[in-house]
């Protein structure tokens, strides 16, 4: 087995994820989705961090693990405000700016 | 043993992920999201990165979801999603375009790494350890980044704060107001705008169940709750009248103390 079975579970998940935002209307699920792209980009990088014998990938995933975070707190908090005034998870519901 | 972790680690992770995104209910989602990232961690603990899957566990899992859960508890969960489509064709095309993707991947990029497992170890006890390995990265080479996402957490957790604490969306609703529009109401339907009437105001007992008595005798029914009504508990008219007409003549014979006299 080499290092690139974990490329291909990465992908894998990537695409999983990239369903949940696509096809699911409920903004949470739409959110996992994306904590689920976000891990698989960081699989990959350290899997290259593995295969290239440097540390340089594992910092990355440090740093997208970072970024994921601030993202859920900033997503969470709109979406409160959303359900706030629509009283709705789903995201076709919140379409006040379309003309 | 890298190999047994993985082929338990991997098909748990995928199988996980799906959940996630075919639960029906989110907090199913949530828990199934959980498990994938703990399943994750495993992972990177077979490519020598404990660190990470130290992090990955305390982040996301610790962290993360339990932001996750917070949201579901501040908005209710138990609410059904709509599943038609509002753009046409959009789950088929999404379909397509994922295995496109998928295929794009795994035929490309899975085959782009050449190099086996355990190149790490020496870079790890270069440091004395991976995680000393990686603090060195980190505050030399990265140093200028790390300060930048120290910007990126400061600005992400005041953009919380504004937006959490939103301004109040309907006008507070103030006495006055509601007066206001009981009348409305009444001119508008002929809704009764003075308060319901008390139970057993005419009745023998304080019970909740006995209704008032309207001065022509008959029963009041907004004056009993409409459950004890529905339930069949509370006396119609016709059982109360001929009781309260014996006791009102006993009272004008003076036979029976005038209720609450004694």
């Amino acid at each position: 087995m080499s290092l690139s079975a974990y490329l291909i579970v990465s992908a894998v998940l990537f695409c999983i994820g990239l369903a949940g935002v696509l096809l699911r209307r409920n903004a949470l699920v739409m959110f996992m989705g994306i904590e689920l792209m976000l891990n698989a980009a960081n699989l990959a990088l350290v899997t290259f961090s593995e295969a290239h014998a440097e540390l340089d990938g594992q910092v990355a995933a440090v740093f997208t693990m970072v970024v994921a975070a601030t993202e859920v707190v900033v997503g969470l908090a709109i979406i409160i405000t959303i359900f706030r005034s629509k009283a709705s998870l789903n995201v076709d519901d919140a379409r006040r700016l379309r003309h | 043993m890298t190999i047994f972790v993985f082929w338990v680690a991997a098909p748990l992770t995928i199988a996980m992920a799906v959940g996630t995104i075919v639960a029906r209910k989110v907090v199913h989602s949530a828990i199934c999201l959980c498990g994938a990232m703990v399943t994750l961690g495993l992972l990177y603990t077979t490519l020598e990165a404990p660190f990470l899957f130290v992090a990955q566990i305390l982040v996301y899992t610790g962290s993360i979801m339990m932001l996750f859960l917070f949201t579901m508890m501040l908005i209710g969960i138990d609410r059904r999603e709509s599943l038609t489509e509002i753009i046409r064709g959009q789950r088929v095309v999404s379909g397509i375009a994922i295995g496109a993707l998928l295929a794009l991947l795994v035929f490309t990029v899975a085959g782009a790494v050449s190099g086996g497992f355990g190149n790490l170890d020496e870079v790890n006890e270069r440091h004395g350890g991976n995680a000393q390995g990686l603090a060195v990265l980190l505050f030399t080479k990265y140093a200028f980044i790390f300060e930048a996402l120290a910007a990126l957490v400061f600005t992400a957790a005041l953009a919380a704060m504004v937006l959490a604490h939103s301004d109040q969306v309907r006008a507070q609703r103030s006495q006055r107001g509601l007066a206001a529009e009981k009348l409305q109401q009444y001119a508008a339907t002929g809704a009764n705008p003075a308060a319901a009437p008390g139970s057993g105001v005419y009745a023998r007992t304080n019970s909740i169940a006995h209704p008032a008595l309207l001065p022509d005798g008959s029963v009041a029914d907004n004056s009993v709750s409409a459950v004890l009504s529905e339930r069949g508990v509370v006396p119609s008219d016709v059982e109360l009248l001929p009781i309260l007409v014996a006791e009102t003549a006993a009272e004008i014979n003076g036979t029976l103390p005038i209720a609450g006299g004694a």
